[in-house]
């Protein structure tokens, strides 16, 4: 009978066997792809148990978990919600994350590697793990002032930065939404306010429009051409471009013409400073053809088009064509056809042109800190590259200033600072246009650099939203 | 072979040490359970602590004074597993009461309970000296199995159904499952029906081929079996304990025949009640579908029996990992019942794969001890009782922590000691003392000074002259 036993224990701890191998593969061979199923949940329970990290705006709090008494044991809000949605983004249940709330996931939420030390601390007092707060550049009164600028159910965007630095002083879009609606614990109910929000027109609560919207510039591409015919040494100022009031193209009905109401038909010839002053399309269709696409592309991406960037959230690259024919070569160098900006990438080529040609990366976050407040991280300013000589710089600034005093952005001026522009106003649709400015102020040292784009609108409502608008800012700025 | 001959001690010493070790483990546990939420010092670390150390000192001395040379790892093992248990159960009751604070506490009661249970192994090892007295009633034990497995199935006042299966009845103060205390009683009809018919059945019977097959009338108790597992399965709809009772029967049937035709015919009808159950049982078809396909959209979601459970115990044990979130800091309480048919998940979840290695590792060294006390002794009925009862536990261990980890099928059985669960801890600590009596008695030095009716002083077992009164034993 003892056999019999002994063999019953066999088989007995062959079954022990048996679980302690499928425990083992579970839990150490299989662990990880069950983590990262859909399902698990428990990735979610956990951040979302965990005291967020808040996102902090001149020492205030936009976004912030405070103590909940559901499961969950905290609640994300959003203070001053629709002033700030489309940089905070939202911390959704459902939805996942967007904006800073997604880019700085780690660090909110405490499992950043630069958090290592306090989440060895954490392991060992036992007590529950923090997640560490986000500055940002933001200064709030810019911010409210460029909301306030962008009416009610227009769509339109507003970046305003400081050249030298590149901090970001307000970043702001319209329309906007709230994030607390997203926010909340339950999941049908995010999914019905989700459902109305993208109801709601010219929305998307899933991207920022100044970093990941790209519409078409306008004449404010024409500071690129003629940054490019600088750079190029084939044009100076005294250079003579031909300004006809059409440029035609051999074989084709097209023509591209010059705005019919302005100036520019007072002249069959043009100076630089000239054409950007009355924004003439044909001089600079002629500069473009003339130096050819390369040259024109090459300038651009010296501005950081072409280049996606994390600021920390995403920045879509803008685009200038390839593989042009003439007339779409033309088009393209006055702002339309298939050429394509971000709001912020028209303020960073004003900001390079302030910054004596040297681009500086765009940055929203000016500082991290520890639950203790210990500061962990401050990024410094860091320069992205040389986008045009400094020369080239100072005689774009120069023409910049005198689209200002003398041209089309006169709306602008600032008594007593001598405010660098451009204006732009590209043709979208039948029923309106996108209307641009671009520029920096004062000129000798510049502290300020923004740009100002009101879509789908008409031509005077066009001028009125931005060119006053960007004086209302660069006074706000500088009075600071 | 490999017998090992030690001199006969006690070894009650060795006990109360491991027993502190293990309350020490317990409490700690159940300390640990309540710290993130400021809670350590809770009435129920208290209750839970007094309880469990009071009532293993308890029984700790009974043994001293019954049993002298019972197994000492059995008792601080099973304390142990109890122990961890009840803090796994107190700390999912607070992670309940958090977001539902109506809910009420499981564990006070399960506290309650464990005294219950411990309370009732002493008396069983006080009342009962010898497991031997218990061969008397095999064919009672018969009736009895029979009556608890029917009660059940009694109408309303008395029979109660829940979530779908038939296996609880209402005692005054609660639920309770017939079914767990009938596992003991049929196991000791079966200790006494074979160990008596034992010859009958070896030596008739057909021989084809190198097989030697039982006689058909012998196989009657391999019938009333199986009738038994189906019963269990039709009509209380209990595919775990049904399982359990098989495997019960098999083990017992081969231990005292040592044929392995028996287990070749038990597997045989093994496979036909599992294809008749799939056949004719959508509840275990589906519990066969859920572990097939747990992971596709339709089965998850699917009410009954999906797999959403078996799912999100897995994701509980990957969560857990290697080392463990640590108790009380993992989310166990999103397993459907974690802290019964799941708490190896819940356990798995917050002390890592380490800590329920361990804990496996327990089970293991009790089901060694069992079969060990099963070699040890000499009555064929104590050896069947021994190693049946020791095997049931292996066999609930595999079928549980199998279900969970998708090895096999999810059935709902308690994992033996920890789950919340009266009946099941009460059956166990009875089963806990039956197998410290058989370890007793395989134990204890023969007999040194003359009995009556018994060899001269003068000659040992073997005709031999005995030296001393710490002769060797074989104590297998």
């Amino acid at each position: 009978m003892n056999q019999a036993i002994r063999r019953a224990w066999v088989v007995a701890i062959s079954m022990f066997a048996l679980v302690l191998g499928s425990l083992t593969y579970v839990q150490f061979f299989q662990a990880q792809e069950l983590k990262a199923n859909p399902w698990n949940s428990r990735q979610l329970y956990q951040d979302f148990g965990r005291q967020r990290g808040a996102i902090i705006v001149d020492g205030r709090a936009i976004a912030e978990s405070v103590p909940s008494n559901d499961q969950f044991n905290y609640q994300r809000v959003y203070n001053e919600p629709e002033l700030y949605a489309h940089l905070s983004g939202y911390y959704s249940l459902s939805l996942g994350s967007s904006q800073l709330e997604k880019a700085e996931a780690e660090i909110l939420a405490g499992t950043s590697s630069s958090l290592f030390y306090d989440r060895l601390v954490t392991l060992f007092s036992g007590v529950d793990p923090q997640g560490a707060s986000i500055e940002l550049t933001i200064d709030p009164q810019i911010q409210q002032l460029a909301s306030d600028l962008i009416p009610d159910g227009q769509r339109g965007s507003i970046v305003v930065m400081e050249p030298s630095t590149g901090n970001i002083l307000a970043m702001v879009s319209k329309p906007s939404y709230d994030p607390n609606l997203l926010s909340g614990h339950d999941t049908a109910v995010i999914a019905e306010n989700a459902a109305l929000l993208s109801e709601q027109p010219g929305l998307s609560i899933y991207s920022n429009p100044a970093t990941e919207s790209l519409v078409s510039p306008g004449s404010v591409f024409k500071l690129i051409d003629a940054a490019a015919a600088l750079e190029s040494g084939e044009y100076d100022a005294e250079s003579e471009i031909p300004n006809p009031p059409a440029l035609e193209f051999p074989g084709l009905d097209y023509t591209l013409p010059n705005y019919v109401t302005g100036n520019c038909a007072s002249r069959t010839t043009a100076d630089l400073e000239f054409a950007l002053e009355q924004s003439c399309n044909t001089p600079f269709a002629q500069i473009a053809l003339d130096l050819g696409e390369e040259a024109i592309a090459e300038q651009a991406a010296k501005f950081g088009f072409g280049e996606r960037m994390t600021i920390p959230t995403d920045v879509v690259a803008s685009v200038f064509p390839s593989d042009l024919s003439a007339d779409q070569l033309a088009q393209s160098a006055v702002g339309q056809f298939d050429t394509r900006v971000t709001p912020l990438q028209m303020a960073m080529v004003s900001a390079a042109i302030a910054n004596d040609g040297q681009q500086m990366k765009p940055q929203l976050v000016k500082s991290v800190r520890a639950a203790d407040l210990e500061l962990i991280d401050e990024p410094e300013p860091e320069s992205l590259r040389q986008s045009v000589s400094g020369d080239t710089a100072d005689q774009l600034t120069e023409w910049m200033v005198n689209v200002v005093d003398n041209g089309t952005a006169t709306g602008a001026q600032v008594p007593g600072v001598r405010v660098a522009g451009k204006t732009g106003t590209a043709e979208v649709s039948e029923t309106g246009d996108n209307a641009w400015f671009t520029g920096f102020a004062p000129a000798d040292d510049p502290q300020v650099a923004l740009s100002i784009v009101m879509e789908n609108v008409d031509i005077p409502t066009g001028q009125q939203l931005t060119s006053p608008s960007a004086k209302r800012l660069i006074e706000a700025v500088l009075n600071r | 072979m490999s017998d090992v001959l030690t001199a006969p001690r006690s070894r009650r010493n060795v006990e109360l040490l491991l027993l502190v070790l293990a309350l020490a483990v317990a409490i700690s546990a159940s300390y640990l359970a309540g710290i993130d939420r400021e809670e350590a010092f809770s009435e129920f670390f208290w209750t839970q602590g007094l309880t469990l150390t009071l009532m293993s000192l308890f029984l700790h001395i009974v043994l001293r004074v019954r049993a002298k040379y019972a197994d000492p790892l059995i008792l601080p093992i099973v304390v142990a597993l109890n122990g961890l248990g009840l803090a796994m159960i107190h700390r999912l009751d607070l992670s309940a009461m958090q977001s539902n604070p109506d809910f009420a506490p499981v564990a006070s009661q399960q506290v309650m309970w464990t005294a219950v249970a411990m309370g009732a192994a002493a008396a069983l090892l006080i009342l009962l000296r010898d497991h031997r007295l218990l061969r008397r009633f095999t064919y009672i034990s018969l009736i009895v199995s029979a009556v608890l497995l029917l009660l059940p199935l009694a109408p309303a006042p008395i029979g109660l159904e829940i979530n779908g299966a038939r296996i609880w009845i209402s005692v005054g103060i609660g639920t309770f499952q017939p079914g767990e205390i009938a596992k003991i009683t049929l196991a000791i009809f079966f200790a006494g029906y074979l160990s008596t018919n034992r010859d009958l059945i070896l030596l008739a019977g057909k021989k084809i081929g190198p097989l030697q097959f039982p006689r058909f009338r012998d196989l009657a108790p391999m019938a009333a079996a199986w009738l038994v597992s189906i019963g269990v399965l039709i009509f209380q709809r209990d595919l775990g304990s049904s399982i359990l009772f098989f495997g019960l029967f098999m083990v017992m049937i081969y231990v005292a025949t040592s044929r392995v035709s028996w287990v070749l015919i038990g597997l045989a009808m093994i496979g036909v009640g599992i294809f008749v159950a799939l056949e004719l049982f959508s509840h275990v078809a589906l519990r066969f579908d859920s572990w097939l396909n747990a992971f596709s959209p339709d089965v998850y979601d699917r009410v009954p029996g999906g797999s959403h459970q078996v799912v999100q115990g897995l994701f509980g044990l990957a969560n857990g990992g290697l080392a463990g979130t640590g108790l009380g800091a993992g989310r166990p309480d999103l397993v459907t019942y974690a802290n019964s048919d799941m708490i190896i998940a819940a356990l798995g979840e917050e002390l890592g794969l380490i800590g329920v290695v361990a804990v496996v590792m327990l089970y293991v060294l009790l089901v060694s001890r069992g079969i060990r006390a099963a070699l040890g002794t000499k009555d064929g009925f104590g050896k069947l009782l021994a190693c049946g009862l020791s095997f049931t536990i292996a066999l609930q261990c595999f079928v549980v922590i199998g279900g969970i980890t998708r090895l096999i099928p999810l059935t709902g059985l308690t994992t033996p000691f920890m789950s919340a669960g009266g009946s099941s801890l009460l059956a166990n600590w009875l089963i806990v003392a039956l197998i410290l009596l058989i370890s007793e008695t395989a134990r204890r030095p023969a007999p040194t000074t003359p009995m009556k009716d018994s060899f001269p002083a003068a000659v040992g077992v073997n005709g031999k002259p005995m030296k001393k009164r710490t002769t060797k034993v074989a104590t297998r």
